[in-house]
């Protein structure tokens, strides 16, 4: 593993806060320094990349040269015409680069050589950027600026998630000193509750913990009719959910609180998302901004799509194929393994049954006070960490391996 | 003209909430969970089929669509 892996040790956040120091009095003083900033991504970049993995900076070069190519592309094409065709295949051409990694491991051990770090997240910003071309709302796309959009360095490796329009506000002007002296409170505050959650508490919870207590559900595999059902395998469900939240949310902290340092409002990714009182509310809480992407550009569209069509006559239906397709997708992001399109599948079933719930509820005007709603967020939080046990891959090892 | 498309919204949100919102126009629906996406679909289809503007799905931001108010100066900026 390289040394210089982002928000991994000490020596990436002191040396990136030294360089982003000239950026930060640039801004207090009302100026963006852009060509700096840029400077600084490059240089950052490139020692992400050196070293062990410059096959991987490679691929990043390589995949990010044939984005902007079928962006740049498809501008101009749709200065001229608006084929469905030309939509889809610009579509597919963009995903492709992903599809191959994701699929390469199902039939070889090596890892493709089109991979690199952060190339899942960079693939939504690009497909958006496609998507908002083709519905008009974008029109025109600087090939310098739609760069800097995709190798934004803070949220480069895993997000959060940002949109095209939302980060071209932000870079376009400079913020007031007063709103600047807020983001700056803010970044402050979410640095060290990022050190908290992924150095203190992930780091116990996933270090020290999580080997021990996987070590004694694989202990006692036989159990359960040889499905592992053990007290250990419960403890482990719970420690693992607990950790990828720490794990993430500390991740995500420090990526939205460098980009506030440089004057960019990245969208949050974490609300609470353990107070979740079901799991259409669990989803507006956790990993928000890969979950919001999702409503946006999958499930909205396919909605939309299937009752412009009258596909189905009830809407009920509509909602239910949505949401398959939606997380179906989802899993197949993630990986091309049986736990992570099982996982898609589970968040499926459950937010359908969750919207049965809810109608039936409705319908039969059933109480709603404090102690449904502690015991809604229970219920919820237990179908969320098995949903996590199922993503953590470990059934897999516990039962095949 | 704005009495008429404000008359059209009210009627297309009461039929997929069950609420009568002319009191309430200015009263954000997606905080408060009146309107989810299904919801949120199904409404931008009565709109377009009842007030003849064409939503692309990627112009809607949650924040610009939010209350009555704003959803009837969404309609007519469509339709000038």
């Amino acid at each position: 593993m390289s040394a210089f892996q982002p928000y991994a040790n000490p020596r990436y956040f002191v040396m990136l806060l030294v360089a982003l120091v000239p950026l930060i009095i640039g801004l207090l003083r009302g100026r963006r320094h852009r060509n700096y900033e840029t400077l600084v991504s490059l240089v950052f970049i490139v020692l992400i990349f050196a070293g062990g993995k410059w096959h991987e900076g490679v691929a990043l070069i390589g995949y990010v040269l044939w984005q902007l190519l079928l962006v740049m592309g498809y501008t101009r094409y749709r200065h001229k015409a608006n084929r469905t065709g030309a939509y889809w295949t610009v579509i597919l051409a963009s995903i492709a680069p992903l599809v191959v990694v994701k699929v390469t491991p199902v039939f070889t051990v090596h890892p493709s050589l089109l991979d690199f770090l952060g190339m899942s997240y960079l693939t939504f910003k690009s497909v958006q950027t496609l998507i908002e071309l083709r519905d008009g709302t974008l029109q025109q796309v600087d090939p310098l600026f739609f760069l800097r959009f995709l190798l934004f360095l803070p949220t480069i490796s895993s997000g959060p998630i940002d949109r095209y329009r939302r980060f071209a506000k932000d870079y376009n002007t400079v913020p007031t000193r007063e709103h600047y002296l807020d983001l700056l409170q803010s970044a402050v505050h979410k640095l060290f509750l990022g050190f908290a959650y992924k150095f203190v508490i992930g780091y116990f919870l996933g270090t020290l913990l999580l080997p021990k207590v996987a070590h004694s559900a694989l202990v006692h595999h036989h159990l359960g009719g040889g499905l592992g059902i053990s007290w250990a395998l419960v403890a482990y469900m719970y420690v693992y959910s607990l950790y990828l939240f720490f794990d993430f949310a500390g991740y995500s902290l420090f990526a939205v609180s460098l980009s506030q340092l440089m004057g960019i409002d990245t969208p949050q990714n974490f609300n609470q998302p353990f107070k979740a009182k079901n799991i259409k509310d669990f989803w507006n809480r956790w990993h928000m901004s890969l979950s919001f992407w999702f409503r946006d550009f999958i499930f909205m569209r396919v909605t939309f799509a299937l009752m412009k069509h009258r596909v189905f006559k009830n809407r009920i239906h509509v909602a239910q194929t949505a949401y398959l397709i939606n997380f179906l997708v989802m899993g197949f992001w993630h990986g091309v393994t049986w736990y992570y399109i099982v996982y898609g599948l589970f968040h499926a079933g459950a937010i359908i049954v969750n919207d049965m719930w809810l109608r039936y509820k409705k319908r039969h005007h059933l109480p709603h006070n404090r102690v449904t709603t502690a015991l809604a967020m229970v219920i919820t939080f237990n179908v969320v960490c098995f949903s996590f046990l199922i993503f953590s891959g470990f059934l897999n090892t516990l039962w095949f391996k | 003209m704005t009495e008429a498309i404000q008359q059209t919204v009210l009627a297309i949100l009461q039929d997929l909430t069950g609420e009568d919102l002319s009191e309430r126009m200015d009263e954000d629906i997606f905080e408060t969970a009146l309107l989810d996406s299904m919801d949120t679909v199904q409404m931008v289809l009565a709109l377009e089929e009842q007030l003849g503007v064409d939503i692309p799905v990627s112009e809607f931001e949650r924040d610009q669509w939010a209350t009555v108010t704003k959803i009837v100066a969404q309609v007519q900026a469509l339709q000038a």
